[in-house]
């Protein structure tokens, strides 16, 4: 029959689109996030590492000179015993800012997370994608830190790039069950103002940072233990101070790659649930 | 012709495939068990009031709402299976806009179809093909927070082109919109109409289903009341005129009895008398004769809404 070779003329045209792999797909997010992101980002690192620096300077260098070097210190300069752990204490709060509001917004006010999900994409993909963005973020932050830190005179030795993917492993321990909470907020995010009184201030002042857990009275230091911010600044002052013992940074590592993990798997199916309804 | 499309699509030839279709959300029943079937190359329609299931039932062909029972195949696959797959060959225009506000109109596109795993040569051409289809090439390097209502319309469906998408999926597209938005973007759907493209269009405007729907089905509370081209379901429920007769309020009731059997079917409203007859000049001539005295009649051809009234109810839905 004469009509089994006409075909309508663009009826059944094949659509261009494909599904991309899961490495691609998280890659595309970070892309779109950067194309908004590459017209402000001066101003953006320039707030992501102020805070550590203003620490540095002000009890590193300033209330620093009112320390004595001793066991507490682990015999160094104040500032040098503080700028590794400053190191950790940055990622885990840019971390946190960039798990927060970003996600939310995503779901609840523009909510392009609903655009994307028409696509190819699938929302455990897209969550992979916010992931792998904060890390980028949480990284190229604590670089320029590093940087800058390393200028001062406060830090140095190659210690410092294993210094740096502890803390950016130790953001991301908070940032990933954190993605996972905020996708499931359906307000305006004022349990935000919670986790950032309630949880990510008092990690970053009583975890280790400023002065040892082992100073804390001893029923308050399994807290501090628990937060990702202790193990974080116990790896990263190791890689720095080059006293890497083999079973405290396994343990340390284990403890928040299991964080990371569950964070992950959770924030994945929760995208899930969020955005398949 | 019919034969060439079922060889080409495979299966029994539909893009879309529903039977005994159902979603619900908790104890909450969206879509009722629905029968639909949409032939390629076909603009079909969904009507309804709100809350009748259209947009549920929308979600679940754009394999983003996972369905609750029954059968559904989307261009010949299992949504539950290739949801991705399918989603790649799909267009969306959603509801509500959720274009990402802090990119420019060029970048939407751009971004968007890197998702659909094309390369950012071809996205780069694709976008400023899409921007001179949807008349916004001179606003390609504005802030998509700066347009105005009918333009981010047409963005979002200049969007869902990205792909060449094989099915385009558009819920509710010109609510909201200006008369002059509505009509630019009626020819902008019928273009691509003409282009090959099967539309699915939900909608609660009858001038809009009359205007872009080949076929459609009117929806009511989870289920399909009717089913059939607009000409058909105005014929099989409506008269070809409508005679309104406008009273002061009150008076219209007691004036239905002397008109009643000028007409196949009558309805008392609030303000006004309605006559469903063949000949609608004729009933208001005849219902002079008799002595009726409206304020006013008039004498129109009866559109899809007195279909979509008849089926749906009167009563608001919230």
């Amino acid at each position: 029959m004469s009509t089994d070779t006409v075909r309508p003329p663009l009826a059944v045209r094949p659509s261009t689109g494909r599904v991309v792999g899961p490495l691609a797909a998280a890659w595309l997010v970070v892309e779109a996030k950067w194309t908004w992101y590459r017209k402000g980002w001066r101003a953006t690192i320039g707030s992501s590492i102020l805070m550590p620096l203003l620490f540095l300077i002000a009890l590193g260098y300033g209330f620093g000179t009112q320390v004595k070097s001793g066991a507490a210190t682990e015999g160094m300069r104040y500032v040098a015993y503080l700028a590794p752990a400053l190191l950790a204490s940055a990622a885990v709060q840019n971390a946190a800012s960039e798990s927060t509001f970003p996600i939310l917004a995503g779901f609840k006010w523009q909510k392009i997370y609903w655009g994307i999900g028409a696509t190819p994409m699938s929302p455990a993909r897209i969550a992979a994608g916010e992931l792998l963005w904060i890390s980028m973020r949480v990284l190229i932050s604590g670089t320029v830190y590093l940087v800058i830190a390393m200028l001062l005179g406060a830090m140095s030795g190659l210690g410092v790039v294993l210094a740096l993917l502890f803390a950016t492993l130790c953001g991301m321990s908070l940032a990933a069950p954190l993605v996972a909470f905020s996708a499931t907020i359906e307000r305006e995010g004022q349990q935000f103002n919670n986790i950032f009184r309630f949880l990510v201030l008092p990690m970053t002042l009583f975890a280790g940072t400023f002065f040892p857990v082992a100073s804390l009275p001893v029923y308050l230091r399994p807290i501090a233990w628990l937060t990702p911010l202790w193990h974080g600044t116990e790896l990263t002052r190791a890689a720095v101070f080059g006293r890497m013992h083999l079973w405290p940074v396994l343990g340390h590592t284990a403890y928040l790659l299991a964080l990371f993990g569950l964070g992950a798997w959770l924030a994945a199916r929760q995208f899930q649930r969020r955005l398949a309804v | 012709m019919a034969v060439a499309r079922v060889r080409l699509v495979g299966g029994d030839g539909a893009l879309v495939s529903a039977k005994g279709l159902l979603k619900s959300f908790g104890e909450f029943q969206a879509v009722k068990g629905i029968d639909v079937e949409v032939q390629p190359g076909e603009s079909f329609g969904f009507l309804g009031p709100n809350g009748a299931g259209k947009s549920s039932t929308m979600r679940m062909i754009a394999c983003v709402s996972p369905r609750s029972g029954g059968e559904l195949s989307v261009l010949g696959l299992d949504p539950n299976i290739d949801g991705p797959k399918i989603r790649a060959r799909l267009g969306v225009v959603p509801q509500e806009d959720n274009l990402d506000v802090e990119l420019t109109v060029r970048q939407n596109l751009q971004v968007y179809g890197r998702y659909f795993g094309l390369g950012r040569a071809h996205v780069k051409a694709k976008a400023a093909e899409l921007l001179e289809f949807a008349q916004l090439t001179d606003r390609a390097d504005a802030e998509v927070d700066s347009l105005s209502g009918g333009m981010k319309r047409r963005l979002t469906i200049a969007r869902a082109l990205v792909n060449d998408p094989e099915l385009l999926l558009l819920d509710e597209p010109t609510t909201g919109l200006d008369p002059q938005a509505r009509h630019l973007l009626w020819d902008r759907l019928f273009r691509l109409k003409q282009a090959g493209v099967t539309l699915i269009v939900t909608t609660h405007y009858m001038d809009e289903a009359e205007q872009l729907c080949d076929r459609l089905v009117v929806m009511d509370s989870g289920r399909i009341a009717a089913l059939g081209s607009p000409a058909e379901l105005i014929a099989r429920y409506c008269t070809r005129e409508v005679l309104e007769l406008r009273f002061p309020p009150g008076e219209q009731a007691a004036a239905e009895p002397k008109v009643a059997d000028l007409a196949e079917r009558t309805e008392v409203l609030p303000d006004r008398l309605l006559l469903y007859a063949h000949d609608g000049e004729a009933a208001l001539a005849a219902a002079h004769n008799r002595g009726v005295r409206p304020l006013s009649g008039l004498v129109r051809r009866s559109s899809l809404e007195d279909v979509f009234l008849r089926l749906t109810g009167r009563t608001l839905v919230d």
